[in-house]
């Protein structure tokens, strides 16, 4: 085990799988010299050239298309959107020709394609640098949407989605860049794409999130246990597919379910999970699910005043634990 | 085809007024962020692309336009929007997130929206180019002598909204001008690493319409090549495409690094400072010096006194980060 930092951890899984397997390669906008403009994947061009850490143009739909193409014949592409916000002009390319791959071809032709973006706010990015995206793909079968709150996962995931033989979308929360970090696993190993990780066990109330709201939702729950109330906290890891099974046995275990996501409320992630406990566990129940997301506001909000109105925090989900504890 | 004094005087002190913005601007933003750079800190939080060593494109054809064409705009907007004439005070407000900015402070400096004189911006690169296009179509079926200019880096003409936004403009013959503006990098990426074409006036052929390029960052050429774009647009003679070699002295974002540069680029660069060549030309044509100082303090009182209304506005309240959603 080594204590890494996120960042640090999406670098090493590139450099490892990219020695390992010579048809990894990255493409995106400023990867190469300027080693992408959160550093992650600084020092690849000089190990491994510009022929297989590609400078793209600004085209997002061309990178991924283009992506889509080699991962098609037998290459392993890893694509970088410099934001996630940047990802919709090559939405056409991952929901119409992507996740439609294999289920068109006749099981013949699959896309063994990574799509990693920076994703959310709370880092003064305004409206096109802060965006949490993941529902609108989340909606999309034929896709795998992986969500990573640690260092440790991060690398571990990242290794899986490359190894996987379907598209996954792999988004990176910028605010755990250079915030988290922990003890990260040595050389080579994986962590499964859709399954959903006990972060703490507790009696009291289960919260259900993922990404940078699980640190948030961590220390809320510290606080809590501080005041008599424990919680039981898992973190998804993969929005696409869910792990039904995990959900349910947290939302089960203390009949009292809170999902926190900083993604807008309505249509989020969240509502599918809180579908699929009203679906299957309604009667282990002993409150209304409660769910504690971002405003359904078009967009975040530049000035500091509002960003922070918009964003989720532990101080937030503290208060929002304590009601649900109350109910 | 020669420049009246007027026009002259007018173009330098609204390049002095131009730079005097950004440079004011470097201090600003520079505020709360040391000793160590937190992009979150200080009156100017967020990301911070200025324009510094551009103004020749903006001045150059904005001197023929009037208050009813349309100027669109990308993510480094300062010198576009202060050579259309938007209002300088709501404009500093709205980049240090206030009540009083255009956008009530909720877009920050990347998203600048003026109706008075039909200015827009955004911060993903060729989003702008379409809506200039409808901007044009719009005015053709009024049947008004309106333009549309739509300005880009030479990093938005790979992307696709380029070519399809010059090929509907072309076949719909609408008064559509699009302005690169070549500073020799998409970030960190050099233009030779990413287009294709030299020039990419080299493309307007490939939509049947006339192509100009401005060589050397010399707002003379600039003005005089715009008048005859403009002209064309004007008189229902259909698109132009207009390239400038223009530079930035600055960083693609305040806090960059800039290591991408050649060594000694940039002193090259400021011998050949484009407000000093006009300044000489200004003196050339016998305006004595006290004239030209006179324009020079009024131009920098206009922006101290913006500044000054930007820092006394108050932030919008939490209320209002939930309003303007719909109608």
């Amino acid at each position: 085990m080594t204590v890494k930092l996120y960042i640090d951890s999406i670098h090493d899984a590139l450099q490892e799988e990219m020695r390992r397997d010579q048809g990894v390669f990255v493409v995106g906008e400023d990867v190469g010299v300027r080693g992408g403009v959160f550093r992650v994947t600084q020092g690849l061009i000089e190990e491994f050239g510009e022929m297989r850490v590609i400078d793209a143009p600004l085209a997002e739909s061309a990178i991924v298309g283009v992506a889509i193409g080699a991962a098609a014949y037998g290459l392993k592409p890893v694509a970088e959107i410099q934001f996630a916000d940047f990802i919709l002009p090559a939405v056409n390319q991952i929901i119409s020709e992507a996740a439609k791959m294999r289920y068109r071809s006749n099981n013949d032709w699959s896309c063994p394609l990574v799509v990693r973006a920076p994703y959310g706010g709370g880092v003064h990015g305004a409206l096109y640098h802060s965006q949490s995206v993941e529902a609108l793909f989340h909606h999309v079968p034929g896709l795998k949407v992986v969500m990573p709150a640690t260092a440790a996962d991060a690398k571990g995931l990242l290794l899986s989605a490359i190894r996987d033989p379907d598209p996954v979308l792999f988004f990176e929360h910028k605010a755990l860049y250079r915030w988290v970090k922990d003890d990260v696993p040595d050389g080579d190993y994986t962590v499964p794409i859709g399954k959903a990780r006990l972060v703490r066990e507790g009696e009291d109330l289960t919260v259900i999130t993922y990404g940078l709201m699980v640190h948030y939702a961590e220390e809320a729950a510290r606080e809590l246990e501080k005041e008599g109330v424990s919680i039981e906290l898992l973190d998804l890891r993969t929005v696409s597919p869910l792990d039904r099974e995990a959900i349910l046995a947290a939302a089960k275990k203390t009949g009292k379910v809170l999902i926190v996501h900083e993604d807008n409320k309505t249509g989020g992630v969240g509502a599918e999970v809180s579908a699929i406990i009203a679906e299957e566990a309604l009667f282990d129940l002993d409150a209304p699910i409660a769910r504690l997301c971002g405003p359904d506001i078009p967009a975040m909000p530049f000035n500091p005043p509002q960003e922070r109105f918009y964003m989720v925090n532990s101080e937030k989900i503290a208060q929002a634990m304590r009601k649900l504890a109350a109910f | 085809m020669s420049i009246s004094l007027e026009q002259m005087k007018w173009m330098y002190a609204t390049m002095v007024k131009i730079r005097y913005y950004e440079e004011t601007m470097v201090t600003a933003y520079a505020e709360g962020k040391s000793p160590v750079f937190n992009i979150g800190a200080g009156p100017v939080p967020g990301e911070m692309h200025l324009a510094a060593g551009q103004e020749p494109a903006a001045v150059g054809i904005c001197a023929h336009l009037r208050k009813e064409d349309t100027v669109t705009a990308p993510h480094r907007p300062h010198h576009h929007a202060i050579a259309k004439g938007v209002d300088l005070k709501r404009m500093t407000a709205e980049i240090f997130g206030k009540q009083s900015g255009l956008g009530k402070g909720k877009g920050g400096h990347m998203h600048l929206f003026d109706p008075e004189v039909k200015f827009s911006c955004g911060g993903i690169v060729a989003a702008g180019i379409p809506h200039a296009v409808g901007a044009a179509l719009a005015a053709k079926m009024k049947k008004k002598d309106w333009v549309a200019v739509a300005f880009v880096g030479e990093g938005a003409a790979n992307s696709g909204a380029f070519h399809e936004s010059l090929n509907l403009a072309a076949v719909w013959k609408l008064p559509l001008i699009v302005v690169i503006e070549d500073n020799a990098y998409g970030i960190s990426v050099p233009k030779k690493v990413s287009t294709a074409v030299a020039s990419n006036v080299e493309r307007a052929k490939g939509y049947g319409i006339p192509g100009f390029s401005v060589r050397d960052n010399d707002p003379r050429e600039m003005y005089q090549i715009s008048e005859q774009a403009v002209r064309h647009a004007r008189n229902g003679e259909g698109p132009v495409l207009i390239e400038i070699e223009t530079y930035r002295y600055l960083g693609h974002f305040q806090g960059d690094p800039e290591l991408y540069r050649e060594k000694n680029e940039l002193n090259k660069l400021h011998e050949k400072d484009p407000v000093i060549r006009l300044k000489s030309l200004l003196e050339s044509e016998g305006v004595v010096a006290s004239d030209i100082a006179q324009l020079e303090a009024q131009v920098r009182k206009e922006v101290d006194e913006a500044y000054d209304f930007a820092r006394k506005s108050e932030y919008p309240t939490i209320e209002e980060a939930l309003l303007d959603v719909f109608e």
